[in-house]
């Protein structure tokens, strides 16, 4: 860990400005009106050139979409004003497959971003999407070669039609919430994962979504099929620009775990303020299969997302492992979901916030371990940490544990900074700024060592930036 | 060899409302060690919180010099800058803060003119934990994060001596330590006054004065330093117990 003065913050701030806090001048390729109805959709799709089935689903999801109301039991939703946003911008016509064929403002954009460097030191493959359409995808030939597939979800409707309609919308279906009623009907791009039998891949994939404007709307489908006996990690990069007006973001995330397979989902995510948040992520666990959820979440004005693991197949196991700061006037609310629905399963969720600046950090989670599902074992912690006396931490966890044979424990804990802590760092030369930041990024390392140190580096010094955005914490 | 001087000249201290130390003066110069005793509650630990700056202790009058640099309006940190390190009695914790990551931010905030080179930062470390008998594990975990009394004690002291300070104030740093460690320790205070450090020791016990001979005894009570001597006084305290103190013989006995 480097130290941190007041410059460094101040260079970094700026390099974070370069970094994510810039707009690509593209003028669109395409782009439909704002506001959402049956027209909007059927333009899409056409634009699109869907087949009609994937049509039809989407006109269904509308209606349930319409028919829901806006969640009320979390953050205040009221400025969400689904009129005002625009649902499908394409950036670009051309989708490439080399960086040298992404137009250049385009590229530069994802070069500021450190993608395709990413790319070259660390990644078997990476998709990148701007606003609404994947603008590049690339997996190495040799993965290739072994019949992993790894592109953005639209080329796969038109490459792989078979495979997409045996897995869309099962794990996730439109009516699960009213985000995932919209992004089922207003969908377009995100990635498509799938690994064949017994295939593992020794580096991770990345996907990587950029937002552009204001009243823009994001929401990528990701589909991640693992065949029996295959393992991936696959990475999620999310960014944007900020606005005085708000973004929306809501994508879905389907992960199909099969037999004895491996998945673990790295999702870091470093919005600006201005965007509301609300990913459904869900994967099923078969048999002997392992799904790992590892999330970071920075930024953002609202932000919901609880993945969740359905444990279908005796000896599945899962992880989730979150990350949230609310630093400022923002609401984080964050959980997992786990359902253990076959016998021997065990999950372990472990859920670290912070609190600061008047920011609120909510974990709100279910466990149900169902009857039948013998010798099961779960454990749930989530511990936060709050800043100071105008920030706030709620916990929400729902445990329904209806299986006698199964283990089941819970820990919660609320802490703040001591100030004998801090005086001890300072004692050792740290200002005090830094060992505020010392403390938290301590509090965060149980989830922050498991993401990858090309990715954890830049975390910690996002985290030193949140802490010093509003002005020092404490 | 730098020659430094810390001076304390009638401190005056309170914690809330009560006054702790009531005119404490003491003056320590390079390469000196100095015992400071005294019953419990007496304001030893009290004395070295001050000298770091804790904002808890409340300084009504006198001062804290390093050379002729006034501590008065200098932050924690910056006293540590300035030279100072104190290894508390109660060292805390922070879970997850691995120590070398802390270690290294605290030396290069200490001195911003070297150029750390990591690797062999680390292997000193490691060489420094196997001299005071700590596992090399220890450098990964947490801050004094489930540490026995005795462990922290010993960190406390590696820290003493690779961050390099200038004075060093030791409070109870025998406290908990076996045998064995406290032969290391005693011999790592005498490692950081060869190289120039001067140095407090606040003890209870004359076990750790066997081993690591003080310059300077000072007796502590209620406050005020009740007697000053050479590094003999201290056999005479534990003879004599702090009962002798007790009374109006307590001016007489102030150098
Ligand atoms: N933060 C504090 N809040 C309240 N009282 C305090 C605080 N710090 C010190 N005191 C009081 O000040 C007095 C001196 O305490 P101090 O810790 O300096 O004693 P000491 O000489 O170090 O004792 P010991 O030998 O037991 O370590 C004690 O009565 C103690 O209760
Ligand atoms: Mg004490």
């Amino acid at each position: 860990m480097q130290k941190w003065n007041e410059n460094e913050v101040e260079e970094v701030k700026k390099l974070n400005e370069i970094k994510y806090d810039f707009v690509t001048n593209v003028k669109p390729a395409y782009q439909v009106q704002k506001g959402i109805s049956r027209s909007v959709i059927e333009e899409m799709s056409r634009e699109k050139k869907e087949p009609d089935w994937m049509r039809n689903i989407r006109l269904k999801a509308l209606e349930i979409f319409l028919s829901k109301p806006v969640p009320t039991w979390g953050p205040d939703l009221s400025e969400l004003n689904f009129d005002e946003i625009t649902y499908y911008i394409k950036p670009e016509d051309r989708k490439a497959n080399n960086w040298e064929d992404v137009p250049k403002e385009i590229k530069d954009t994802f070069d500021k971003l450190g993608v395709p460097e990413m790319e070259k030191k660390y990644l078997a493959g990476s998709v990148a999407q701007l606003q609404s359409e994947g603008v590049y995808s690339r997996l190495k030939k040799q993965w290739e070669d072994k019949g992993v597939i790894f592109m953005d979800m639209d080329s796969a409707l038109q490459k792989y039609p078979d495979i997409v309609r045996e897995h869309f919308g099962k794990v996730v279906p439109p009516s699960d919430n009213k985000f995932a009623a919209l992004n089922t009907a207003a969908w377009s791009g995100g990635s498509f994962l799938y690994i064949p039998r017994g295939v593992s891949l020794d580096l991770p994939v990345q996907a990587y979504f950029r937002m552009n404007g204001a009243l823009e709307g994001q929401f990528e489908r990701t589909m991640i099929i693992a065949e029996p006996g295959a393992s991936v990690h696959y990475i999620e990069g999310c960014t944007a620009p900020t606005y005085s007006q708000y973004s929306l973001h809501a994508a879905i995330v389907e992960v199909y775990v099969k037999e004895g397979s491996k998945v673990r989902y790295t999702s870091v995510q470093n919005w600006s303020d201005n965007i509301i948040n609300g990913p459904t992520k869900r994967a099923w666990v078969e048999k002997n299969g392992r799904m790992e959820w590892v999330q970071g979440s920075l930024g953002s004005k609202i932000t919901m997302t609880y993945p969740s693991s359905i444990l279908r197949g005796e000896y599945a196991s899962t992880s989730n492992l979150n990350v949230a700061l609310g630093i400022g006037p923002v609401w984080k609310d964050n959980g997992a979901k786990v359902i253990h629905a076959a016998p021997n399963t065990s999950s372990k969720v472990v859920a670290k916030s912070i609190s600061g600046k008047g920011g609120m950090s909510v974990y709100r989670g279910q466990l149900r371990i169902n009857p039948g599902a013998y010798n099961s074992k779960a454990s749930v912690q989530c511990d936060a940490l709050i800043l100071d006396d105008i920030s706030k931490s709620n916990t929400y966890p729902h445990n329904e544990i209806l299986e006698e044979s199964a283990s089941f424990s819970h820990e919660a804990s609320v802490g703040k900074i001591s100030e004998e802590q801090v005086d001890y760092l300072m004692s050792r030369g740290i200002r005090e700024e830094d060992a505020r930041s010392l403390i938290v990024l301590g509090f965060l390392d149980d989830v922050l060592k498991e993401i990858p140190l090309e990715y954890s580096i830049e975390f910690n010094k996002l985290v030193k930036l949140e802490m010093n955005k509003y002005g020092a914490v404490g | 060899m730098d020659s430094n001087v810390l001076s304390i000249k009638n401190l005056r201290v309170s914690v809330g409302d009560k006054e702790i130390l009531k005119g404490v003066t003491i003056t320590v110069k390079s390469g000196e060690i100095h015992a400071l005793m005294g019953p419990n509650g007496t304001g030893k630990s009290t004395l070295a919180h001050t000298i770091i700056g804790s904002l808890r202790y409340k300084v009504n009058s006198g001062e804290i010099m390093i050379n002729d640099i006034n501590l008065k309006d200098l932050q924690v940190y910056e006293r540590a800058r300035a030279g100072l390190f104190v290894a508390f009695q109660e060292p805390v914790s922070v879970q997850g803060l691995r120590f070398i990551n802390y270690l290294r931010t605290a030396y290069t905030s200490l001195h911003p003119e070297e150029r750390l080179e990591y690797k062999k930062f680390v292997e000193e470390v490691k060489e420094l934990l196997a001299y005071f008998g700590l596992d090399s594990s220890f450098i990964d975990r947490g801050l004094n994060d489930g540490l026995s009394g005795g462990e922290k004690k010993r960190m406390e002291a590696l820290q003493m001596l690779i961050l390099k300070p200038k004075f060093i104030i030791l409070d109870e740093i025998d406290s908990g330590l076996d045998i064995d460690a406290l032969k290391v320790v005693s011999k790592a205070i005498g490692r950081a006054k060869e190289n120039g450090a001067g140095i407090i020791i606040i003890t209870h016990y004359q076990r750790i004065l066997d081993y690591i001979k003080p310059d300077y005894v000072h007796v502590l009570i209620n406050g005020r330093i009740a007697e000053s001597g050479s590094g003999d006084l201290a056999k005479l305290i534990e003879e004599r117990g702090y009962e002798y103190y007790r009374g109006g013989e307590i001016d007489a006995k102030v150098e």
